[in-house]
């Protein structure tokens, strides 16, 4: 174990991104033929089988999802592609974009054929022009070889925000809104941008569908945790060795991560904490490092998959100052619908920086306490809903650090 | 229909039914803040959380359907401790003002703040220290008080399509700002009001006006008169802790007269004779190729709203002011004569169940009787306070009649208080003037009711005339863009801003819901029905005015008085 293991990243460094054709030699498009000789509901089917579920963070299951658009009865349908990509640390899908875009364009085209869909976005963060200019590259090749049958894909650039990331605010914000999301049922599969049926799914996620369309959803199943099956792409950062990506089966813990692909940590200090799956990831101590790295094991320790990016802390490192850090961010990038976020967001920064400061109490780490948890179940959206992971993480695993604060 | 269980009562309700109306169902009240019955769905107050079982998130009973065996809990220790927490998060960002506030009493965050018993706030108090707008004399803004539910500018933009509020910045330091920058009075805002009843606290409000009047009651130099609309008293009863509608008349005038003032006469008067002038008007229009369709000028919002996003369509304004205005240059001529009083010493009051109507009252054109025709515009919920401050029981009150001049009414004037009575009383006296007959049902049923849109082709022995109708400026804005393509087929177009006419006007008893303003039209046509003249022009008091004074419809006196012109505002707009 603690092998790589490449599905999406399969062509990475194999082909030059800005040529078609090296990408239509190794087998490209094939999927995509194949796909649209299934019947739909036969093609949706296997994606069930496979049990692919959304690398975009929530882990809800693709082709359940896509049956739901499917079954909707509309004029027009959509396809977007969630590239915005927002969490600090996390540049797993700009190495798929950046290095394997018709991957990216193949999956949304399965997808479209499957749903009944004619015309797809991929909304790219804002910070990756680069991007943008390959993905648009891609595009126009793509038309000009007529392998997109009659799927039309369009690239827009995301607005800057971080809640944009979330699909409904991703939606508004593609519809030129305010980026906010939506309450939700609704959900985008029944009325999604511009009110017709929309399957939002990262890129990740679209780069895994061809494989799985070629190889089939059982092949995909069996690889992995048997509950999120497949690879997911992790980036490390922070103290380790290996400051790098590897793609890896879901059933790898986090510490054959850290420790044989991450190489350790740096200059023989001890470990402290990770933090995985971005921001707004809960910080997992020592005790928990044998959890592997799917989306039910890591729900199981009240942590998060999320979007794959793994934050090491060696011995030295100041958890409390990190935390109030992080809810600097949280502040900044509520949007401010929804009053537990956004109000909730503001008072917990206010409480850690108090804390921080050598200025609070246990009274304040017990109202913390207080106001992360009922923020986890009361906000509209997953940013509220998330945002007081790594207070509640480190209160629970790391007392130590905020008692030193009180002296 | 869907099998739900809702804190163990088990309830069928229909399809697509969210968590609230099940709750509601079974006699069970979710607290809302957001919420607005007659608005979309926001869910962005949190405060109607309740735990559904199988779902480790708490759901928004305002946003969340019901599904099929769903098993809903309103008020477990998990349900409190969020709601109180949120209660908690909002109420420490909040000025702690209610002594001091325009809702004390009336505010659905300080209900909320008792219901769940909100003590020790741990959250420690900041406010944030937003200027107050008082840019305009109708309406204020104190967005300290805000809180975030966005009710009001779905008010603004959904139901009057003005779009002046909006929201700006995000996270803690969001706003609900004028769209365009700067303030009120800078924006396309009408000052129509609505905003302020979709309010839940007293972040938007009229400007008050009762110290004004209180100063000119104690002067013993001024002589006060005032003139009340006819949706006022419908309401007013609300404001006292009366029925709608039970308040009578006589009882109302004789308050008025405890609380000071020298004269009360009655908007309704110059209801009947905006009738007349303006019914004569539309024949002039119809026989002489004027602008047609002409539409009606009495809703000040509505005026602001055409100077705004319809200038190139005031030529089809009326000219005729409206009953206020009318009122207000009359006072202070005619009948300031008819009572041997100096023009100079009246302070001429009018009591309006409109915000808009200050904003009118102070505008240049208003000034034809030589002074500031309406001196102090008050709207009902103003009385209402008055009378609440004035200690009195008006179960014991002596019945008082209006005074004359000016006092007298007909059942046209009472129903101009609803959307489609400016149009059935036009109708009522146009009829007769035209087929010089007798009109033997006076009841034009198609004008009534809430329905935002309503026509009709009326014959006039021969004269086709083809009529439209309609309330908030959504629905105005749907007839005005048929004139602006060339396409209306009407000849005559009433427009009331407001929902359901002037009994929801923005100066009304803070209403949430159309159902309360449904109920005030009931009120409004049993009160017409039940009056001896039901015609304007047999309004004999109106008849003495035209004998004595007008001369004629239309005449010399009339254009000097009673007519006027609007113009263009350049406002920039979304
Ligand atoms: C605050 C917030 C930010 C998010 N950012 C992203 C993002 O950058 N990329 C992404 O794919 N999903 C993001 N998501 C998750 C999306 O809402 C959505 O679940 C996902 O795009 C669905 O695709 P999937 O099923 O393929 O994962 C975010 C969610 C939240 C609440
Ligand atoms: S949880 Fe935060 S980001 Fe999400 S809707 Fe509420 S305020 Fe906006
Ligand atoms: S808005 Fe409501 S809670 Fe706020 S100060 Fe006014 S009355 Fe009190
Ligand atoms: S001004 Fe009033 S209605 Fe508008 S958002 Fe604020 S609290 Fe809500
Ligand atoms: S009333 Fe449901 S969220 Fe505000």
């Amino acid at each position: 174990m603690a092998e790589e293991m490449r599905i999406v990243l399969r062509n990475y460094g194999k082909i030059d991104p800005l040529k078609i054709d090296d990408y239509i030699s190794l087998g490209g498009y094939n999927a995509l033929k194949k796909a649209c000789a299934t019947d739909k509901t036969a093609l949706i089917d296997d994606i069930k089988k496979s049990n692919l579920r959304g690398r975009g963070g929530a882990g809800f299951n693709c082709g359940m999802k896509w049956s739901f658009a499917a079954m909707a009865q509309a004029d027009q349908k959509y396809v977007v592609c969630n590239a915005d990509e927002g969490e600090p640390g996390t540049y797993k899908d700009r190495l798929i974009m950046e290095n394997d875009p018709q991957t990216l364009l193949e999956g949304m085209a399965i997808c479209a054929y499957a749903i009944g869909a004619t015309k797809g976005y991929i909304y790219c963060r804002g910070e990756y022009p680069q991007v943008v200019k390959i993905l648009n590259t891609a595009i126009a090749q793509a038309k000009e070889k007529g392998v997109l049958g009659d799927f039309d894909i369009e690239v827009r650039m995301g607005a800057g925000a971080y809640v944009c990331g979330e699909e409904t605010a991703l939606i508004e914000s593609l519809e030129g809104n305010r980026g906010e999301p939506r309450y939700k049922p609704p959900y985008p599969p029944a009325q999604g941008l511009w009110q017709k049926p929309t399957i939002v799914n990262n890129v990740e996620t679209f780069a895994a569908i061809p494989v799985i369309v070629e190889k089939g959803g059982e092949w995909f199943a069996s690889i992995g945790a048997p509950s999120y099956p497949g690879t997911k792409v992790l980036t490390l950062t922070g103290d380790i060795n290996n400051r790098t990506f590897f793609e890896v089966p879901t059933n790898t813990t986090i510490r054959e991560v850290i420790y044989k692909l991450g190489g350790g940590i740096p200059s023989g200090k001890k470990f402290k904490a990770v933090q995985i799956g971005g921001t707004s990831g809960a910080f997992i101590p020592e005790s928990q490092l044998d959890t592997p790295i799917a989306f039910d094991a890591m729900t199981a320790i009240d942590a998060a998959l999320g979007s794959g990016a793994v934050f090491v802390l060696d011995e030295t490192r100041d958890l409390v100052d990190v935390t109030t850090q992080i809810a600097k961010f949280f502040e900044h990038e509520s949007c401010g619908k929804c009053a537990p976020c956004r109000e909730g967001t503001m008072r917990m920064f206010d409480l850690m920086e108090k804390i921080n400061d050598g200025e609070g109490s246990a009274q304040d780490v017990a109202l913390l306490n207080k106001l992360g948890r009922v923020m986890s179940y009361s906000c509209l959206c997953g940013l509220g809903q998330a945002a007081p992971a790594p207070v509640l993480s480190t209160i629970k695993h790391f007392p130590a650090d905020y008692n030193a604060k009180f002296a | 229909m869907v099998n739900v269980t809702i804190d163990g009562i088990k309830v069928s309700v229909p399809n697509g039914s969210t968590i609230l109306q099940a709750a509601k169902e079974v006699g069970i009240k979710v607290p809302t803040l957001c919420y607005h019955p007659d608005q979309a769905v926001k869910a962005n107050c949190r405060v109607c959380v309740c735990e559904v079982e199988g779902n480790r998130l708490l759901q928004a009973a305002c946003s969340q359907p019901v599904f099929e065996g769903m098993v809903v809990k309103t008020k477990t220790p998990k349900v409190i401790e969020a709601r109180k927490t949120i209660l908690e998060l909002i109420l420490s960002h909040h000025p702690q003002d209610c002594l001091n506030c325009i809702r004390n009493g009336n505010c659905e965050l300080q209900d909320l703040s008792a219901e769940y018993i909100i003590r020790d706030n741990p959250f420690e108090l900041k406010v944030r220290g937003l200027e107050k707008d008082l840019s305009t004399p109708a309406i204020f803004r104190d967005p300290d008080k805000c809180v975030l539910c966005r009710r009001c500018i779905d008010a603004c933009t959904v139901i009057q399509s003005v779009s002046a509020l909006g929201v700006e910045k995000r996270g803690c330091e969001s706003m609900v700002v004028p769209t365009m920058g700067g303030n009120l009075i800078d924006s396309p805002c009408v000052m129509c009001g609505q905003c302020v009843h979709a309010c839940p606290v007293g972040a938007i409000g009229e400007i008050e006006d009762i110290d004004k009047l209180m100063a000119a009651i104690a002067d013993p130099d001024t002589i006060v008169v005032t003139q009340i609309a006819p949706a006022v008293r419908l309401a007013l009863g609300e404001e006292i802790g009366m029925a709608t509608g039970d308040l009578p008349m006589e009882v109302f005038v004789a308050g008025l007269r405890h609380l000071g003032f020298d004269y009360v006469l009655h908007t309704n008067f110059t209801a009947d004779l905006t009738i007349l002038e303006e019914g004569n008007e539309l024949l002039q229009r119809l026989t002489t190729g004027g602008t047609l369709p002409m539409f009606t000028s009495c809703s000040p919002g509505w005026i602001n709203f055409c100077e705004t996003y319809y200038p190139d369509l005031l030529d089809n304004l009326s000219t005729c002011k409206s009953p206020q205005q009318m009122f207000g240059s009359l006072v202070k001529t005619y009948w300031a004569d008819k009572m041997n009083i100096e023009p100079q010493k009246v302070v001429s009051v009018s009591i309006m169940p409109c915000t808009a109507k200050k904003f009118e009252a102070a505008r240049p054109e208003m000034n034809s009787s030589g002074y500031q025709d309406v001196d102090i515009v008050l709207t009902t919920r103003e009385i209402g306070k008055l009378f609440r401050m004035s200690g009195l029981d008006f179960s014991r009150l002596e019945p008082s009649p209006f005074d004359s001049w000016m006092g007298a009414y007909t059942g046209a004037a009472v129903i101009f208080g609803a959307t489609g009575g400016v149009m059935e009383a036009a109708l009522r006296t146009v009829y007769e003037v035209v087929t010089k007959k007798e009109l033997t049902d006076v009841n034009f049923t198609f004008a009534r009711g809430f329905e935002g849109i309503k026509e009709a082709e009326i014959d006039l022995d021969g004269t086709k005339v083809k009529v439209a109708i309609a309330h908030t400026l959504s629905n105005a804005r749907k007839l005005m863009d048929q004139v602006r393509a060339g396409e209306s087929p009407y000849h005559f177009i009433e427009i009331m801003a407001c929902p359901g006419g002037c009994i929801g006007g923005g100066g009304q008893p803070i209403t949430k819901a159309n159902v309360k303003r449904i109920e005030r039209i009931g009120a409004i046509y049993d009160e017409d029905a039940s009056l001896p003249l039901r015609k304007s022009h047999d309004n004999p008091e109106v008849k003495v005015l035209y004998d004595e004074f007008l001369h004629e419809p239309l005449g010399h006196k009339s254009h000097e008085l009673l007519h006027t012109h609007y113009h263009a505002k350049n406002k920039k707009c979304l």
